[in-house]
């Protein structure tokens, strides 16, 4: 664990020895709000929730800037050959692959934090309840971070961190597009009835289905740990990916 | 009884100081072999200079050795603890400075040592301690707090330097050391390859060849992921062509046919004969030596009262030696 933590501290500080960390807390702060506000329609709706106005922006948000965080992850350390050193270095790859992925983590924990305005704001004007406000963090968070391992997984088979960006914002963009209930019944409508199926359950696999779930304020455990095995397996994809460098 | 025991003893003491040992060591990239078959041992004390030209298997070989690349057959043990098997333990006891000296940019160098040596289990005081040791070492003290991307290349390649030698490791494997560093530099990493090689296990590889010479104790010649020579420095330079002949430039008469009858010599080349004078090489027969032929020639020399301009024994050069076993891929 201490070895994890050494490469958590290490990834972690570099996020904020550069501008990375700032310019992305500064947009994600900057669109949130503006979304909420201009979009939403948070102040005519009298909804004290969020979940419409304000979290419902949120996946696509994150769509492209969690590839924005993730995308150096791993390509950054083929392209500088520091790949090498840590990996001839006597810690398990698991030990590396989990702190980094944490370090990220931890930079879209901070980015949610600072969005406390927007709560202060609903508890001043309304009276909301606070339980769905706390299931859409947790729901946001989960999908931030689920966009982010897909991220982690396409940076360990490229040095190139651009190719990672497209092919990251791509992969999250489909994973939520499929989520859509508009896109699924246009889908459904357009293929053979025999399909419709197949159609749905993979529109279940994907993000937005259960984030709607969890930001309605159903906080379940099944859309949990569907988030949390999809971010196992992304690691895991990762594990395989740098194991494969080395044979 | 006791004889066994001794027998024992001597045994158990040559395979503690046997701090790596490469057992048949295979890697294929899809169909390029670029490691075969390779197999060497590196006691302690011992330094092994790794030598071959670009692309013959020296890094594949030693990203093996350290455990970033997966043999495709093959065994490597260090200091006892088999790699393959149990790959954090025997790290543990290795130093590495990977060919180009890869570095994080956005750290200082302390903070670049820092995180080596947490990752190499050294906390609080005997990290400070480490990283204190290492600066010194390596000359970096005047540059501790500075980003590594504002580092000229010398420095950069001693701040890795300097992670490889933090937790004191038995078993060094440093790839290119001295690439890119100002003769200074060099002469200074040299030394201290040469220094620490007294109590450690090191393999270090290189393409200039004066470097074998001044820092190495042992020699691998590797070409095409094979080795096609092991030895001394010594022993290698007295297998180049031409090693242990006489060059000679002598005014007097009848010089040739004279040398020819020397018991010790196998043949004579002229590259110039006159009548009064004489000047080319001499090599001595297969059961003689450069030495015996030289003072030979000395005598002869002496009895017939002639004049001896030059006379020197070749001691044979690496660079000879490298040329003529290594296919270059140019010549072919």
């Amino acid at each position: 664990m201490k070895n994890a933590f050494a490469v958590f501290k290490r990834e972690f500080f570099s996020y904020f020895n550069s501008p990375v960390a700032y310019v992305i807390l500064v947009i994600f702060l900057l669109v949130t709000q503006g979304f909420t506000f201009f979009f939403g329609n948070f102040l005519e709706a009298g909804d004290a929730s969020l979940t419409q106005a304000f979290f419902m922006w949120h996946p696509w948000i994150y769509m492209v800037l969690a590839p924005a965080v993730g995308m150096k992850l791993w390509s950054e350390e083929h392209r500088l050959g520091t790949l090498e050193l840590l990996m001839t270095m006597p810690i398990s790859p698991w030990q590396s692959i989990l702190g980094k992925f944490l370090a990220a983590s931890a930079v879209w924990a901070i980015a949610l934090f600072l969005t406390f305005p927007i709560v202060i704001t609903v508890l001043y004007l309304g009276n909301p309840d606070p339980g769905p406000i706390l299931s859409a963090y947790v729901a946001s968070f989960m999908y931030a971070i689920s966009c982010l391992a897909v991220t982690c997984a396409i940076s360990a088979f490229t040095r190139s961190q651009v190719i990672c960006f497209i092919i990251s914002v791509a992969l999250c963009l489909l994973l939520t597009l499929f989520g859509m209930q508009q896109v699924i019944e246009a889908i459904v409508k357009t293929l053979p009835s025999s399909m419709e199926g197949v159609v749905r359950f993979i529109s279940y696999l994907c993000f937005l289905t259960h984030f709607s779930e969890m930001s309605k304020g159903l906080l379940v455990l099944r859309d949990l740990l569907y988030f949390v095995s999809v971010i196992t397996i992304c690691l895991m994809i990762t594990s395989l990916a740098l194991n494969s460098r080395r044979s | 009884m006791h004889k066994f025991v001794s027998y024992g003893v001597t045994f158990f003491k040559h395979y503690k100081n046997l701090m790596i040992q490469v057992d048949k060591l295979r890697k294929v990239f899809g169909s390029k072999v670029a490691v075969d078959n390779l197999s060497f041992n590196v006691k302690k004390g011992e330094v092994l200079g790794f030598l071959g030209p670009n692309g013959a298997g020296k890094s594949t070989t030693m990203r093996m050795v350290t455990g970033y690349f997966q043999p495709t057959a093959g065994n490597i043990t260090i200091g006892g603890v088999n790699m393959l098997e149990n790959p954090e333990l025997a790290k543990r006891s290795i130093g590495y400075l990977p060919e180009n000296a890869p570095l994080y940019p956005d750290m200082s160098v302390n903070g670049f040592l820092s995180f080596c040596a947490e990752l190499r289990g050294l906390h609080g005081a005997a990290k400070s301690k480490a990283i204190d040791r290492v600066l010194e070492i390596c000359f970096l003290g005047s540059v501790r707090n500075q980003s590594v991307d504002t580092l000229s290349k010398g420095y950069r390649h001693r701040t890795c330097l300097a992670q490889s030698i933090l937790h004191d490791p038995e078993v060094l494997i440093l790839d290119e050391p001295t690439d890119g560093l100002d003769p200074n530099q060099k002469h200074e990493v040299r030394a201290l390859i040469k220094r620490m090689g007294e109590n450690k296990a090191i393999i270090f590889s290189t393409h200039i060849l004066e470097e074998v010479e001044a820092a190495c104790s042992r020699a691998i010649i590797i070409d095409r992921g094979k080795i096609v020579a092991d030895g001394t420095p010594d022993e290698l330079k007295r297998r180049a062509p031409g090693a242990d002949s006489v060059r000679v430039v002598i005014r007097g008469a009848g010089v040739r046919a004279e040398l020819e009858k020397l018991s010790c010599v196998e043949k004579v080349e002229a590259t110039s004969a006159e009548e009064s004078s004489f000047a080319g090489r001499v090599l001595p027969k297969k059961n003689s030596s450069g030495v015996e032929l030289t003072r030979e020639i000395g005598e002869l020399a002496v009895a017939k009262q002639w004049k001896v301009e030059t006379i020197h024994r070749e001691e044979g050069r690496l660079d000879d030696i490298f040329r003529s076993i290594t296919r270059s891929d140019v010549a072919a």
